[in-house]
């Protein structure tokens, strides 16, 4: 417990510990919106294809920054996206073939780039692989800072768009009938989750930093049906799992962050799938029981009834 | 010689999964198999810290039940009111976590390198050798895969028609009396082998893409089902040495190479398919002008 206390108190930990949490408030907020546009796993997608762009940056410039690295996935990113849309609308192959092609064509290149580096004279490419999995406690202040900013901005667009990203979510032609840009802010919704994804790699990584946009929101769809309510528990939802995370992995030795912060958001969203009000397994369990009792009162009330009815006849 | 046992490694990889992708991309079902590629790492480290080596039929087991676990989750969630895509991603983000969670933690004491499960080493492949009463019989990894295969096309072959139909028409099937729940976890358990049998070769991220993009690229080219898997194999045999060549000259990751071998030939066909080719419907269109 003390060596706990004493962790925190270390300032440069306060700072991860900052930068995470904020991260899975924005990622869970914005998850919100990916889960009711049904584009949860093009979270993953994009997480996967962010590789080679940040490998690229890289190898351009030889430096490991995060904001570099946030232009070269945020790139490849986009590039990802437009290639499934192209090959969606462009052929006979749907969109959950297009995605497992583009994801697993650009993680390749990813893998390939990768090991280019590390065989060729790039110096200071210790802690690349990093990526893959996430490791908060290397990220320098620095890092962190970008993070934190990036979150924030994230958080304010979605606060200051709430109402046009709520109604894209809901009802895209009606938007369109109101006249609001909807091909624009359906992008626009894109560029942010890319942006997320790309700012969890460092603290995730890449295979598992989708869960940060699904998980919490599909836990926080159990409490609620009010999307103010939803954004607002999913957002709780990611950031307790991103402290989680960041402290347990922190606390024992060789423990990669990603895992860790995952397996906070499915404990969370077990708790959810079990114990939400309406929708939740116990809840169900509860209505079904208080509905054959009562049928089975009205039942004996009618029973009850005819016989008196045949007694009086 | 050890191009000979990589290359010959490579194509039983891909034909496993050139194979099953097929019925993987008609029944819209590619990322499944993208999720059960991930989810099968659960069973793989946890067979491998009982039994202590890495091809044992204890881990094909355990991999295989992840991978109908991973299926049953997918389908309970979505029963109980989740959008498909979403279960997915809670189901294999979870498993996938609880499998590196595990090789973090237990990677000093047993020999399992995270890397080796994740990208695969298929130049190893022909160190580890099988040796039966003192007579070298070839890679163990070769012995493996060519079971694997055996396996996945009896199946395939003797419920050929079963699985067509399933695969086009499920109410149809499920009218004429097929069981279409036990097709799917059938063909689901035979994913979770493949992948298994595969990891060592080609890691279990990189599985996903032999699984998929071969039968996407053969999808493009025709539209008979018998010939699409003929198809599939073979583009996906190609990428294999085409990757295998790329990565001998440019000194990287082999698996890494098929895939993007892979993803170029899909490229091609996308481009330049007879039928369905960019291009070529942008010529005829032309000629009819």
């Amino acid at each position: 417990m003390e060596r706990i206390w004493s962790m925190l108190a270390d300032p440069n930990m306060q700072w991860i510990f900052l930068g995470c949490t904020l991260l899975g408030l924005s990622s869970g907020v914005i998850g919100c919106f990916s889960y009711l546009r049904k584009q949860s796993l093009m979270g993953d997608t994009l997480a996967h294809a962010a590789l080679p762009g940040i490998c690229i940056a890289f190898m351009l410039t030889g430096i490991k920054s995060i904001g570099l690295f946030l232009i070269g996935a945020g790139i490849a990113g986009i590039i990802a996206t437009f290639g499934i849309g192209y090959i969606t609308r462009n052929s006979k192959l749907k969109q959950d073939a297009a995605m497992g092609i583009v994801l697993s064509a650009f993680f390749g290149l990813g893998i390939v780039l990768l090991t280019l580096i590390q065989h060729g004279s790039y110096g200071n490419q210790a802690g690349l692989d990093k990526f893959l999995f996430g490791q908060a406690a290397s990220m320098i202040a620095s890092d962190v800072i970008t993070m934190t900013i990036v979150c924030i901005s994230l958080i304010t667009i979605c606060t200051l768009l709430f109402k046009q990203f709520k109604i894209i979510s809901f009802d895209p032609g009606f938007a369109r009938g109101l006249g609001y840009p909807v091909a624009f802010l359906e992008q626009l919704l894109m560029l942010l989750i890319v942006v997320a994804v790309v700012a969890g790699i460092q603290a995730v990584g890449v295979v598992l930093v989708a869960a940060l946009l699904i998980t919490p929101a599909v836990s926080a769809r159990y409490w609620t049906d009010r999307l103010g309510l939803m954004v607002v528990l999913s957002g709780l939802f990611g950031a307790v799992s991103g402290a989680i995370g960041t402290w347990i992995s922190a606390s024992v030795s060789n423990l990669p962050t990603g895992p860790v912060t995952v397996l906070a958001a499915t404990l969370l969203f077990v708790v959810s799938i079990l114990f939400g009000p309406q929708r939740g397994l116990v809840a169900k369990r509860l209505l079904r029981k208080s509905v054959k009792q009562r049928y089975q009162r009205e039942n004996e009330l009618q029973l009850e009834g005819s016989i008196k009815k045949e007694a009086a006849l | 010689m050890s191009d000979f046992w990589i290359l010959l490694t490579g194509a039983l990889v891909a034909s496993c999964c050139g194979v099953l992708g097929v019925f993987l991309v008609l029944r819209k079902m590619a990322m499944i198999g993208d999720a059960i590629s991930h989810s099968v790492m659960p069973g793989i480290v946890i067979a491998f810290l009982l039994s202590g080596s890495r091809d044992s039929l204890l881990m094909m087991f355990a991999a295989l039940l992840c991978g109908l676990l991973t299926t049953f989750l997918i389908q309970m969630f979505q029963q109980s009111g989740i959008q498909s895509d979403a279960s997915i991603g809670v189901v294999f983000t979870a498993l996938f976590a609880i499998g590196v969670v595990l090789v973090s933690l237990y990677a000093r004491q047993v020999h399992l390198d995270q890397d080796a499960i994740l990208y695969g080493e298929i130049a190893y492949v022909h160190w580890n050798i099988w040796e039966l009463g003192g007579v070298n019989m070839g890679p163990k990894a070769v012995w493996l895969l060519g079971i694997t295969l055996l396996i996945i096309s009896t199946v395939i072959g003797l419920f050929y028609k079963q699985f067509k139909l399933c695969a086009f028409d499920p109410a149809l099937a499920a009218a004429i009396g097929i069981p279409v729940a036990l097709f799917h976890y059938l063909l689901m358990g035979l994913v979770s082998m493949a992948t298994v049998s595969s990891f060592e070769s080609v890691g279990a991220i990189l599985v996903v893409g032999l699984l998929i993009i071969p039968a996407s690229t053969a999808y493009l080219l025709t539209d008979r089902l018998g010939l699409m898997i003929a198809l599939s194999v073979a583009v996906g045999v190609a990428s294999t040495f085409l990757g295998y060549g790329t990565a001998v000259l440019l000194d990287a990751s082999i698996a890494g190479c098929m895939v993007c071998a892979a993803g170029f030939l899909f490229v091609l066909a996308f481009l330049f398919s007879p039928s369905q080719g960019i291009i070529i419907k942008k010529l005829r269109i032309r000629k009819l002008a």
